[in-house]
């Protein structure tokens, strides 16, 4: 290490201690923003003396878990750099590269705005690309901008870099395309395809032609077997797949992996289509490091959620479920793994708008939430856009008698406990900031532990 | 005052249009109307359908990605003599950000590309180099003498200038407006409104939904355009209120 990254890296390690001991965080971006600041450089540095390389996960949904699966599979054998609180900016990047010195492998989990100079500095030996879905466009602008970028991206890799995407997704699948190598991955069990084409579906028209593409199925969004009936641009061949899907509730989902290596039955220990999306991505992401399927199966089914993201905390005789909602193709999974669990009888949802939340809260009338406000007998919104919620609800066709407004999420969070009967479980939705509020909440109840005392 | 009125409502390329809360647009006016004992229906009109004249008493155009604009753009070419038609007859429109755009001459970008609108609204339309995306409040004063603030998002990076004499929909409290510079958000002309405050524009701005209502009703029963009776919007008052402050701490800024 050169003196000038050595004195760098000391002062930002630093900065990141004295972050925790003043209590103000995990320290997670703190040393990373500060090393950005010195020497945006530095990241080049620190990303090249890994012995074994680095790789970068991006999507619009999906990569904080899908990350972490793939950590899960490597194991403890290799010693990661690892961004593992989802702080997927450069800073955070920079700090997961501080923070590990002996790391043999960076697994970097990176914005999709921030892909483009990410990759650049960090040369990756391989990327997986997980999906593209309108989210927080106050922040990145249009859908297509955020495209353009991963299509310069895929362009300006390295011919050594293993490229991995998700072919469900047209945008994301057809970056294969111009590329050797490249490993496609998806779903392939019709029984899960949505009827029609989710309002949230972004890619409904051909990225070649402009045609509107015919789904054979479609999963998650715009996520299925698509094919142009105009010009033929259709769902790359896939290389990784998952088959004869189980979704069982609010519990777990298995499914058969499918690779060039052979096939293993997968348990799932977290629910859900998107789920399975994230496992089979992780899969494929694995294999192309030359993980064996065994070690693979062994990983994913050990896999406990991502923080707080898929999250079960008892509280006296309750228990209260977190699911993070942010855009919208994102919060119709959630409601639709709900759904199969069984209605909730009370939904704490919780909107802010913060930066990291998106300004703008448009996006909540994308989402499908009549099913939700059809069966639960009490909504309870909060957060600081808690009366917009409350609209979305009773324009939703929920009767005002079963809306509470509380803006305030600790009250609002006592309020759903009280309601929720004994034995019984208050499900939460809650935006980005609202999560980490509300975790802040029941960590300070001693319910759970702060997401930087868990250890790999 | 008329009851049991159906308002037909035409919604134009519903599955191009339709970024962020379009239909919570619609799902408003659909309330709100039935609280008034009146049954909207809503009609899409898609690429390659016709717009029947006379069918509609309320046009409504969403926003989409600059991508799903241009493909609607050719289609609303042959629909633009229907389009006009409508507005002169009487018909309410509301136009929300793409929308708002095609309904004026124009949109040109900085790369020599244009996309010639139908021209109901007396603007043009030129990219910028930076969007222009925050919460925005405005005021508005659609009847003489009634003064309401309009409080909402926008993110666009078009520069729109209204031609002058032009009525804008209101002026701009807080926010950026039709081009960051001319203190003026959105096109009114007639019973017609344009706007680039998209996301859900009418649940936390009632007094609009009601108005753009009491037009459309006008022009379904022959009569003048008639208040409608309020209703309590407790909900929608507080969501205002949160939405109004919003802008006034961080609307317009770059």
């Amino acid at each position: 290490m050169s003196a000038r990254l050595a004195i760098e890296s000391t002062a930002a390690r630093l900065a990141a201690r004295l972050s925790r001991l003043a209590g103000t965080g995990g320290g997670t971006t703190i040393p990373g923003k500060l090393l950005w600041k010195l020497d945006p450089g530095a990241i080049d540095a620190l990303a090249a003396r890994l012995p074994r390389g680095a790789v970068v996960v991006s999507a619009t949904n999906g990569k904080t878990t899908t990350t972490a699966m793939v950590a899960e599979i490597l194991g403890p054998g290799t010693k990661l750099a690892w961004n593992r609180s989802g702080a997927n900016l450069l800073s955070g990047v920079a700090s997961a590269l501080l923070a590990t010195r002996d790391a043999q492998l960076g697994l970097l989990e990176v914005d999709e705005a921030a892909l483009p100079e990410a990759a650049q500095r960090v040369r990756p030996r391989a990327v997986l690309l997980g999906n593209l879905f309108r989210d927080q466009l106050d922040r990145y602008g249009e859908l297509e901008h955020v495209a353009e970028g991963w299509r310069q991206t895929v362009r300006g890799l390295p011919h050594s870099t293993t490229l991995v995407v998700n072919g469900d997704d047209p945008q994301v699948g057809s970056l294969a395309a111009a590329r050797d190598g490249a490993i496609a991955y998806g779903l392939d069990d019709p029984r899960h395809a949505r009827s029609v084409l989710q309002h949230a579906a972004d890619s409904r028209y051909c990225i070649v032609c402009g045609h509107p593409y015919e789904f054979a199925a479609a999963y998650v969004g715009h996520l299925g077997d698509y094919r142009c009936p105009a010009c033929g641009h259709a769902r790359p061949q896939l290389q990784v797949v998952a088959r004869e899907i189980e979704l069982h509730g609010l519990e777990s989902a298995s499914f058969e992996l499918v690779t060039p290596a052979g096939s293993v039955q997968i348990r799932l220990r977290l629910p859900g289509l998107y789920n399975v999306y994230n496992a089979v991505g992780a899969a494929a992401l694995a294999q192309a490091l030359g993980t064996g399927l065994e070690q693979i199966k062994d990983g994913l089914e050990r896999f406990d959620p991502a923080f707080g993201r898929f999250e079960r905390i008892a509280s006296g005789d309750k228990s209260i479920l977190i699911l993070l909602i942010k855009n919208p193709a994102g919060a119709n999974e959630v409601i639709r793994t709900l759904e199969d669990g069984g209605a909730p009888e009370v939904v704490l949802l919780a909107l802010n708008d913060a930066i990291a939340d998106g300004k703008d809260v448009s996006w909540i009338w994308d989402v499908d939430l009549e099913p939700l406000l059809a069966t639960t007998e009490l909504v309870i919104a909060a957060g600081d856009r808690a009366a917009e919620l409350g609209l979305r609800c009773t324009y939703g066709g929920l009767d005002e008698s079963r809306l509470e407004l509380e803006p305030d999420l600790e009250r609002a969070l006592d309020r759903g406990l009280e309601l929720t009967p004994p034995g019984g479980e208050l499900v939460v939705l809650p935006t980005y900031t609202a999560m980490l509020a509300l975790q802040r909440i029941v960590t300070e109840r001693g319910l759970t532990r702060p997401y930087w005392e868990v250890k790999a | 005052m008329t009851s049991d009125v159906r308002i037909r409502v035409g919604h134009l390329y519903p599955d191009y249009l339709n970024i962020y809360a379009d239909r919570g647009n619609i799902a408003v006016f659909e309330r709100r109307a039935l609280l008034r004992g009146h049954e909207l229906a809503v009609e899409s009109i898609g690429l390659g359908d016709e717009l029947r004249p006379g069918a509609y008493d309320l046009l409504y155009i969403g926003g989409g990605q600059d991508r799903e604009q241009a493909l609607v753009a050719a289609d609303l070419r042959t629909k633009s003599d229907a389009v006009h038609a409508a507005a002169a007859d009487g018909a309410a429109v509301l136009a929300v950000c793409g929308g708002y755009q095609l309904l004026g001459r124009g949109y040109h970008d900085l790369r020599g590309f244009d996309l010639p609108g139908i021209g109901l609204f007396p603007h043009e339309t030129v990219a910028g180099e930076q969007r222009m995306i925050g919460d925005v409040l405005l005021e508005c004063e659609l009847e003489p003498g009634e003064r309401h603030t309009l409080a909402g998002f926008e993110n666009h990076a078009g520069r729109t200038r209204l031609d002058s004499g032009a009525e804008p929909l209101g002026r701009v409290v807080a926010g950026f407006g039709n081009d960051g510079e001319s203190g003026y958000e959105g096109c009114r002309v007639g019973r017609a409104i344009g706007t680039y405050l998209h996301g859900p524009l009418l649940p936390r701005n009632p007094w609009l939904a009601d108005w753009l209502l009491s037009q459309a009703l006008a022009h379904a029963s022959g009569g003048d355009a008639v208040a409608l009776e309020t209703l309590p919007d407790a909900l929608e008052a507080r969501a205002h209120e949160v939405s109004a402050r919003r802008a006034r701490e961080r609307g317009g800024r770059y």
